[in-house]
């Protein structure tokens, strides 16, 4: 009965720290800087707010992404590793910078060409308008309104 | 100057715009499809509500449908919970296991609703969230679909019924183990 109690009561003690070995969070290899921990989480979208970044939003979510952030990072892995962790999970769509590689370089290259375009439009129809006046053709105002338009105005000038 | 030649610029210049917004509006910011659809499910090593030890290594052989939900997922999970139950009951003799993975939860109150629903399948928190990213998971609820192999083949974002279930569960246990 004593022997009994006594590996029973052994037993809960090695079942509590077994558990408690469990639940304790992995031993830190590498000590991390918080600011780092920020800038990864500042560059992944939440996913619940869409337009916040990991690090700005208040969420749950974004509260545990920041934790895995600064897991990963403990356990050794580059900035870029945890970025591409998040990715394999969730497509590029969690990068709030689409990569400048690939189909969403279109997204960063789209914008300077399409500015380049206009720029140069602008200039040639700006260069044809400056040398229109040159070749003008003269007036083909009636003489009869000429003169009205004439009268008219020294009419205005001595009221 | 030409006023022909405005007369196509200025629709040559607004339609692809127009057609782009027209396209945008129209498709959901939030449908974004899952990267892991073919892929090999991420191991999870979870303790189950009562307890129990629940791992996907554990249920390897066996066609596995992965719920994540949470009690303050309203109406959604509400909704689905009463099919998953059945889907459960239906399946479990055919070589399905249904597992519920409860996020960012309480858990006096994950109790109370799967007690509500009679929820008679594996449960299990994930306090840390890290199935919950291993999975990708956007919101509750969203439901995953693991063939024998351990592959997932099928992601339904929102409430589950009854025939979305029942129809990817025949798929996949059709297929040759």
């Amino acid at each position: 009965m004593t022997r009994g109690f006594a590996s029973a009561a052994a037993a809960v003690m090695l079942v509590t720290v077994v558990g408690w070995a469990a639940a304790a969070p992995p031993p830190a290899a590498i000590k991390v800087d918080e600011q780092t921990v920020h800038e990864v989480a500042s560059q992944l979208r939440c996913v619940v707010c869409q337009n916040l970044s990991v690090a700005d939003s208040p969420s749950e979510t974004a509260r545990q992404m920041r934790a895995i952030v600064r897991e990963r990072l403990a356990a050794g892995d580059s900035p870029e590793q945890v970025l591409a962790y998040f990715v394999e999970k969730y497509g590029i769509w969690i990068l709030l910078s689409p990569p400048k590689s690939g189909f969403t370089l279109l997204v960063w290259v789209v914008p300077f060409v399409g500015l380049g375009i206009g720029l140069v439009l602008v200039a040639v129809v700006v260069r044809r308008w400056s040398r229109r006046p040159q070749g003008a053709p003269p007036s083909q105002l009636d003489p009869a309104v000429r003169e009205r338009i004439r009268r008219e105005m020294s009419e205005m000038d001595h009221s | 100057m030409n006023a022909s030649r405005l007369r196509w610029a200025i629709p040559a210049a607004v339609v692809p715009v127009l057609v782009l917004l027209a396209y945008g509006f129209r498709t959901d910011p939030r449908e974004i499809p899952s990267p892991l659809l073919g892929r090999p499910a991420a191991a999870f090593s979870l303790t189950t509500f009562e307890g129990a030890p629940l791992s996907l290594e554990g249920l390897r052989g066996q066609v596995v449908m992965l719920n994540f939900w949470a009690s303050w997922c309203i109406p959604a999970c509400y909704d689905e919970a009463p099919a998953l139950e059945r889907t459960w009951r239906a399946y479990k003799d055919k070589g399905v296991m249904v597992v519920g993975i409860n996020v960012q939860d309480k858990e006096a109150a994950a109790l109370e609703f799967l007690r509500r629903f009679e929820h008679s399948f594996p449960n299990a928190p994930d306090p840390r969230g890290q199935v919950l990213v291993d999975y990708g998971v956007y919101g509750v609820p969203e439901t995953f679909f693991i063939d024998r192999k351990g592959r997932v083949r099928f992601k339904h974002v929102g409430a589950l019924t009854d025939e979305i279930a029942r129809r990817q569960l025949d798929a996949l246990l059709e297929e040759p183990s």
